[in-house]
């Protein structure tokens, strides 16, 4: 929180040169991506193309091989950087599997803000009820997170993840497990967010919600950024062609 | 429900009469169920009973936290802690192929004779070794239940922030120990009775309670008394655990819990 804050605010995410391969073959291959504050960046791309790996080293579930990753400014990637604090200024919702069984809905979108933040309980859940009451899940507070559709266990884990007011959001393939009748109510949640002013880098395979709600949409094929753009000039003329094939197998299939 | 009260009868009247119309039945009756014998060694030996409570109460308590500590050691992962795991491994392999009373005796007659201890009851020997050797037992069935939680359960929680401490504490050891209870539970009931065997070091607990007993009297009734107390106060355990088992079976059946 140093110098001029409106010319030189750095981004709240810039990634540069990152590679990572496992056990000798390369999954990311230079890549390079900047995220303003606000801003929705849609990562789509064929199966194993390396939007999950790139989520990861973001996070720093996988270190980098290779490169650089800044978040506001601090160089991430550094091995000195204490992992942890930067995981917390981070927040992630996977394809499934993000609640815990054994707590309660209330104890799951607490737990980062009391044990990692130190919020008071009381505090924590205030905050908490407010949020569940939005998304309409105020009365399933007590209950665990067997007793939620997957889109409620989606939506909470979403929740959960804001709740430690994180700088980035990741959300990888956050519907992909779902019901197709369940899909919209977890996107429209994430529609909420970006309005509510949310920084977000997610993958999906749904190209209308990409198309609607992303501010940029960047195509990953084989580890490298093969194109990228605003979501109107992307879909309407990708000039790659495998960006064409991509597109044009999804609508077909 | 009334047919099964009425067979149990039934088979129980059976047996009861077979028994009693053995030969040797008259003789039977008086060594083992004397009743003025069982009145008369009943206060000892419940004193002795109280012995193994306390012992019982202490070994538990040993058990969760070195069991714990074995468990969480031997699922470390990374190079560095081969050596720790190494030991952990060697040290539940050797106490699981161990049988408890000859751990009894090497801790028990062993460790006292090194001379570094001063001296301590034969009770608190006895605790120790119940401790050493269920640890081993109970560190594996706490690893295994360790290992069967789904390894998303860990990236969530550390992407949360939350530490690798923190990760094991409230994330994978409630949700192990929930996987596992009915097997804790079996040795806990198993704990239950080996507490008995302390008496071989002599600790005064109600099995040598009625083997002082029996010697004054040449009468093991003392030894049913004993024997009676001993399933009285496990028997809570062993129906929570029969009720614990066939709720996890039911929701298995039921199947899909996340
Ligand atoms: N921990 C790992 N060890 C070895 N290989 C891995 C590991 N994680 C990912 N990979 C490999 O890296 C490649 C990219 O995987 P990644 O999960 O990033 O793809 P993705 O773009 O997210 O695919 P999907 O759309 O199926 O989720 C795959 O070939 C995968 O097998
Ligand atoms: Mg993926």
């Amino acid at each position: 929180m140093s110098g001029d804050e409106t010319t030189t605010t750095p981004p709240v995410l810039r990634v540069r040169g990152v590679h990572k391969s496992f056990d000798g073959t390369a999954v990311l291959s230079g890549i390079d991506l900047d995220i303003a504050s606000h801003q929705v960046v849609v990562a789509i791309g064929a199966s194993g193309s390396g939007k999950s790996t790139l989520l990861k080293t973001i996070n720093l579930l996988e270190r980098v091989d290779d490169g650089q990753i800044f978040l506001k400014g601090d160089d991430i990637t550094d091995p000195r950087v204490n992992v942890d604090s930067v995981r917390s200024r981070i927040g992630v919702v996977f394809q499934q599997f993000n609640l815990f069984p054994h707590l309660s809905v209330i104890d799951n979108v607490t737990l980062a803000s009391r044990k990692v933040h130190g919020v008071a309980r009381d505090e924590a859940e205030a905050e908490a009820e407010r949020w569940l009451d939005r998304i309409g899940l105020r009365a399933k507070l007590k209950d665990y997170p067997d007793r939620l559709s997957g889109g409620q266990q989606q939506r909470v884990a979403i929740v959960r993840a804001i709740l430690s007011k994180p700088e980035l959001l990741l959300l990888d393939e956050i519907t992909s497990a779902l019901d197709p009748l369940l899909v919209g109510e977890v996107l429209d949640l994430v529609r909420d967010l970006k309005t509510a002013g949310a920084t977000i880098l997610m993958t999906t395979h749904e190209m209308s919600f990409a198309r609607s709600a992303a501010d940029h949409v960047v195509f990953l094929h084989q580890g490298v950024i093969l194109e990228q753009g605003a979501p109107d000039a992307f879909f309407g003329a990708p000039t790659a062609p495998e960006t064409r094939e991509y597109l044009s197998r999804l609508h077909a299939g | 429900m009334v047919i099964s009260l009425v067979s149990t009868v039934v088979l129980g009247v059976l047996v009861w009469l077979t028994v009693i119309n053995t030969p040797g039945w008259a003789a039977v009756q008086q060594a083992f169920f004397d009743p003025a014998v069982a009145w008369k060694f009943l206060p000892s030996v419940l004193l002795g009973l109280w012995l193994n409570i306390r012992i019982l109460f202490f070994a538990a308590i040993g058990v969760a936290v070195f069991a714990t500590l074995l468990a969480i050691i031997r699922t470390l992962r990374g190079a560095v802690f081969f050596p720790v795991r190494f030991l952990a491994t060697a040290y539940t392999d050797l106490f699981r192929g161990t049988p408890l009373i000859i751990v009894l005796y090497l801790v028990g007659f062993g460790i006292p004779a090194l001379g570094l201890f001063p001296r301590l009851p034969p009770e608190v020997w006895g605790t120790v070794a119940l401790i050493l050797t269920y640890s081993a037992y109970v560190a594996e069935v706490l690893r295994a239940g360790m290992e069967a939680v789904h390894p998303s359960q860990r990236l969530a929680a550390r992407s949360l922030g939350l530490t690798h401490a923190q990760t094991l504490r409230l994330i994978v050891l409630p949700q192990a120990v929930r996987k596992v209870t009915p097997a804790l539970m079996n040795d806990f009931v198993s704990m239950q009775k080996d507490v008995g065997l302390v008496s071989v070091l002599g600790a005064i607990d109600a099995v040598r309670a009625a083997q002082i007993g029996e010697a004054d009297t040449y009468n093991f009734t003392p030894y049913i008394v004993a024997g009676l107390l001993f399933v009285i106060i496990s028997w809570p355990a062993i129906r929570f655990t029969d009720w614990l088992t066939a709720r996890a079976q039911r929701r298995e059946q039921i199947g899909g819990t996340v």
